[in-house]
């Protein structure tokens, strides 16, 4: 469980927090003045995120390249259209994925890809297998073996869960950030989300559970 | 509580935002139940191996080339658009 922070400390975070916002969103400002600088402070801070979104989503390291300069160009382009109302990284981020699934949907002509669908797999919420794993299931590969595994593993994950995941718990995002950024309502973020989860942790079993043996005294 | 309901609830209970006497309740299933307890711990590892992993990250010169690109185009619009 979190600590709480003493009210001094919060008093040294707080404005720290808001002053970063007001940074971001003067640079936001400078860049819609037609600031090119300005707008190039806002690329080098979030390029790697929009980067690793992409190539989560679309699983393709060209497409995340074309994703990464088309969302920053869509951006710039269309800076009027942002309010303010949400943070500049959640409005940036939104275009990203909708630039990413487009990608997806024209390398795929033989199905569609919508973070609409609410799919019903196989592998639902409820686990088949429970199998404890080691305990300390990274190290068993080594680290180039261990990316495969999860790339592979995240890979397998329908489109609709696979965003949500990279976005809540790769990048961070809070559940109501993921909800804008993608549309959807709060209780779809949260679904797809234990769905996505629970659906990984049931691939991973395979390559993290415990051998026989383990753990006997 | 059931297995069942317990998974429910089990994305807000691994992101801490439950009331304090759902957290209970669920504490107290998973004082029992073996199963729930490893479900619980194997999903909380995965997270955070996924979270450390650092799977797709951008090279230096891949990112500076994207910068270069990006700035230009946007420097390319501006120039459009004041002429």
């Amino acid at each position: 469980m979190a600590e709480k922070l003493h009210p001094e400390t919060m008093a040294v975070i707080e404005p720290k927090v808001r002053d970063a916002a007001t940074e971001e969103l003067a640079l936001v400002q400078a860049a819609k003045r037609g600031e090119v600088s300005a707008f190039e402070q806002l690329v080098k801070r979030y390029d790697r995120n929009i980067f690793r979104i992409a190539q989560h989503i679309t699983q393709n390291r060209e497409d995340a390249e074309d994703v990464t300069q088309d969302a920053f160009l869509k951006a710039y382009e269309n800076l009027e259209q942002f309010q303010g109302n949400s943070k500049f990284y959640t409005w940036l981020v939104r275009i990203a994925v909708n630039e990413s699934l487009m990608k997806l949907r024209r390398r795929r002509t033989d199905r569609t890809v919508s973070l609409d669908e609410d799919i019903k797999t196989e592998e639902d919420t409820m686990p088949r297998e429970v199998a404890d794993w080691s305990p300390n299931p990274e190290q068993l590969y080594k680290q180039g073996e261990l990316k495969e595994i999860l790339r592979k593993t995240v890979q397998g994950l329908p489109a609709s869960f696979r965003t949500v995941f990279v976005l809540r718990d790769v990048e961070g995002l809070s559940t109501e950030e993921t909800a804008e950024a993608l549309n959807l309502s709060i209780p779809a973020v949260k679904s797809r989300l234990l769905r996505a989860r629970l659906q990984l942790r049931e691939r991973l079993n395979k390559y993290f559970r415990k051998a026989k043996g383990d753990g006997k005294k | 509580m059931t297995c069942s309901d317990f998974l429910k609830e089990l994305t807000d209970y691994l992101d801490a935002t439950i009331d304090e006497s759902t957290r209970l309740e669920l504490e107290d299933h998973l004082a029992w139940c073996h199963n729930c307890y490893v479900i619980c711990n194997t999903t909380k590892k995965t997270i955070e191996i996924y979270r450390d992993s650092q799977l797709y990250e951008l090279p230096e010169d891949l990112r500076s080339r994207l910068q270069v690109a990006i700035l230009s185009k946007c420097a390319g619009k501006k120039k459009r658009s004041t002429t």
